[in-house]
């Protein structure tokens, strides 16, 4: 598997992505400029890791959302490739128009860091095929905008065509209540675009994915990216 | 020619900032606030002199990026 780590000034965790797609999925990672105009030939999986590009200036991902090398991963994202933004990647998916609503100030005005389970919703995606279905992981947040906020038709849609990947639990799974580390609508801590194609996600899988950083639960996310290129 | 852009949240969204805001004037003893929503304001010079002309580029310019239109309202003034 080909995977491309868009690289925006402000981000910070595309050395933490680039490891574990290597170590994990195995795959030839290549780290591309978002003046960039295309992708590198043959790339499979675009990956928008976390950050504060241009130090969230306007609104969360807003500037990068309209760099350069969005209208490739648009293109890219259109022919059925693969997209993954995590944390920053994801407001900027979202600010992007590749995938629906928009992150919000969490609603405790609060940066939150910490150990977080997630409730797998559905695991026959490219993303998620290593996890059963409705499993518990626990991954880990770092995010100050993380509110999840659509307007009720886009959340009817998203409900209703099994677009919400992960929602925030407790450890045994339950949603709602304190589980809800930020206020977002549904619990929702992932979302999927009408393709399944494009994945956005506030939580970080990929510093989950070696025991001494505390835990692996991160790993499937990777493992399924690797599996869904072997599938394909 | 310049411009003023004022880019607010819509009614019924969420907005934790404003009510922190609305909870500190409160603490402070100002009385009779019964409601803060924060907003952006962004002042921008033009080139044009043309007021139509003003008015389309700055439609256009809210429209792709100074308004997050999923969740903001935005008030185009030339002054």
């Amino acid at each position: 598997m080909r995977a491309a780590v868009l690289l925006f000034p402000g981000l910070n965790r595309e050395g933490d992505a680039m490891r574990a797609l290597e170590q994990v999925s195995g795959a030839k990672t290549t780290l591309v400029w978002h003046a960039e105009h295309d992708l590198p030939a043959g790339t499979d999986l675009v990956v928008v890791p976390g950050g504060f590009s241009y130090g969230d200036y306007l609104r969360c991902g807003a500037i990068a959302g309209r760099a350069n090398i969005m209208h490739a991963v648009r293109a890219h994202a259109a022919r059925g490739g693969l997209v993954l933004g995590i944390c920053n990647g994801f407001q900027i998916l979202c600010e992007s128009g590749l995938l629906p609503g928009v992150l919000m100030r969490n609603s405790n005005l609060k940066f939150i860091c910490r150990m977080q389970h997630l409730r797998v919703e559905r695991n026959d995606t490219a993303f998620t095929n290593g996890y059963a279905a409705r499993q518990v992981i626990e991954v880990c947040v770092a995010h100050g905008e993380g509110n999840y906020t659509a307007d009720p038709e886009t959340l009817r849609a998203l409900e209703g065509e099994g677009r919400v990947a992960f929602r925030y639990c407790d450890s045994a799974g339950k949603v709602g209540g304190d589980a809800n580390c930020n206020g977002s609508m549904n619990d929702i801590a992932g979302v999927y675009s009408a393709g399944m194609n494009v994945l956005g996600m506030m939580p970080h899988p990929e510093n989950l994915i070696e025991a001494i950083m505390g835990g692996t639960d991160g790993r499937g996310l990777f493992e399924s990216l690797a599996n869904a290129r072997q599938a394909a | 020619m310049k411009a003023r852009v004022t880019v607010t949240l819509k009614t019924g969204v969420l907005d934790p900032q404003g009510k922190a805001i609305e909870g500190a004037l409160r603490s402070l003893g100002i009385a009779g606030v019964d409601g803060v929503r924060q907003g952006k304001v962004f002042e921008i010079d033009l080139a044009t002199s043309d007021a139509a002309q003003a008015q389309s580029l700055l439609a256009d310019a809210c429209e792709k990026l100074l308004a997050n239109t999923v969740v903001e309202n935005y008030r185009i003034e030339l002054v």
